[in-house]
């Protein structure tokens, strides 16, 4: 690899002239390159491409005059509930007295579940309650406010699960 | 029949070339490479679709590990002298100058106001080393972020803060209610989730929204 051509001309200079050595000017690069792609391997994995970005959420206001607070209709209402191991459990309108209309699903399912609700209402009456437990994880309500993005529902709360909600989730196992 | 003679060729190739790329590329990477900050505090964030990316401008920004504990930290051009002078008048914490020097120089802030005083007076460095148990936050009568946020609000008066939430992906549910309560009692209704970006699911009306935006007249796809 390596050419440091030491072999000295051929020319006879007569008796007693020193042969000026004719060194050539090629360097072997390869070990450069190797240093070089090195570099930049290091370089690749330590740079940081990726940004992290940041997802907004507006708070409404507490508001203690009944007046003033947004009634949801309840035909319109979608009320998502996030328990424990990412079990997501939710209604359509009111909790039913005897609980028959309070479903189990997950994070794969409430996609095509918000879609389904979107389209069947009224834009105007569609809202979205998310109600997440005290087990539920800080990744999930991410992930459902996400899916309010993904899916472009206006209107969508943060509420507090209440006891009742609490018990079905206990009593469904979730 | 005689042997055709192939001539023989040289096996070294000239690396001149080869080289100059690798450098082209090196330089390259070293002037748009831009080091991770040293995280203390280590957090995994989830993803989500939203585009914005995270201001790093007055930045006041609410971590939440793993364990639920809550820290709070600031960017560098944020007030801080201000913000602890204000939460130093309201809590009567009797904070010598020393300390509260110390605190604008402190990477974040993680422990209750009880043991403020000596968590302040250690060295800057010590400060990822100690287990500081985290702002109280869950506790509704006792949620000590509620003062935090006041004395962060009052010390970015006139400057547009920037209100950040780090969670991690395990955190439980109740720190970050504790939090946003805070938010509300301060009246800071709008703040940022700082999360990994994530690509628009296919077909999704998002997705669609911003298929229809780009075709009818080229803007950008709304940001969230």
């Amino acid at each position: 690899m390596a050419e440091l051509d030491t072999s000295g001309g051929g020319h006879k200079k007569g008796p007693g002239v020193k042969k000026g050595k004719k060194l050539s000017t090629r360097v072997d690069l390869t070990p450069m390159v190797d240093l070089g792609f090195l570099l930049i391997t290091f370089f690749i994995f330590t740079t940081t491409m990726s940004q992290p970005t940041a997802l907004r959420l507006f708070l409404p206001k507490d508001t203690e005059k009944p007046e003033e607070q947004n009634k949801a209709k309840a035909s319109g209402a979608l009320t998502i509930l996030l328990a424990k191991n990412n079990g997501i459990f939710y209604y359509e309108g009111e909790l039913a007295p005897d609980a028959s209309n309070f479903k189990s699903t997950g994070f794969k399912e409430i996609r095509d579940i918000i879609i389904n609700k979107k389209k069947s209402v009224k834009p105007e009456d569609f809202v979205v309650v998310i109600k997440p437990n005290k087990e539920s994880t800080y990744k999930n309500v991410v992930d459902m406010l996400d899916e309010m993005a993904i899916n472009v529902v206006k209107r969508y709360a943060l509420v507090d699960i209440s006891p009742v909600e609490d018990e079905l989730i206990v009593k469904s196992g979730g | 029949m005689p042997k055709v003679k192939l001539p023989r060729k040289s096996t070294t190739i000239d690396m001149t070339a080869m080289c100059d790329v690798a450098f082209l590329l090196l330089s390259f990477f070293i002037t748009t490479t831009k080091f991770k900050p040293s995280e203390t505090l280590a957090v995994v964030t989830p993803s989500s679709v939203a585009s914005k990316v995270v201001d790093q401008k007055d930045v006041a920004m609410v971590t939440i590990d793993k364990d639920g504990k809550v820290f709070l930290s600031f960017s560098d051009d944020a007030p801080k002298k201000e913000i602890i002078e204000s939460l130093n008048t309201t809590r009567n914490l009797g904070l010598s100058d020393a300390e509260m020097k110390n605190f604008a120089k402190g990477p974040f802030v993680g422990v209750p106001f009880s043991q403020l005083k000596s968590y302040l007076a250690q060295p800057v460095d010590n400060w990822p080393k100690v287990n500081s148990p985290g702002i109280p936050v869950t506790d509704t009568l006792n949620n000590e972020m509620i003062d935090w946020m006041r004395a962060v609000v009052a010390g970015f008066q006139g400057v547009k803060m920037n209100l950040l939430v780090k969670g991690d992906n395990a955190s439980k549910y109740p720190s970050f209610k504790g939090v946003i309560d805070a938010f509300k009692k301060n009246d800071q209704m709008k703040f940022g989730m700082v999360t990994n970006p994530e690509g628009v699911p296919t077909g999704s009306d998002l997705y669609q929204d911003n298929m229809r935006r780009l075709q009818s007249g080229g803007a950008a796809p709304a940001e969230q």
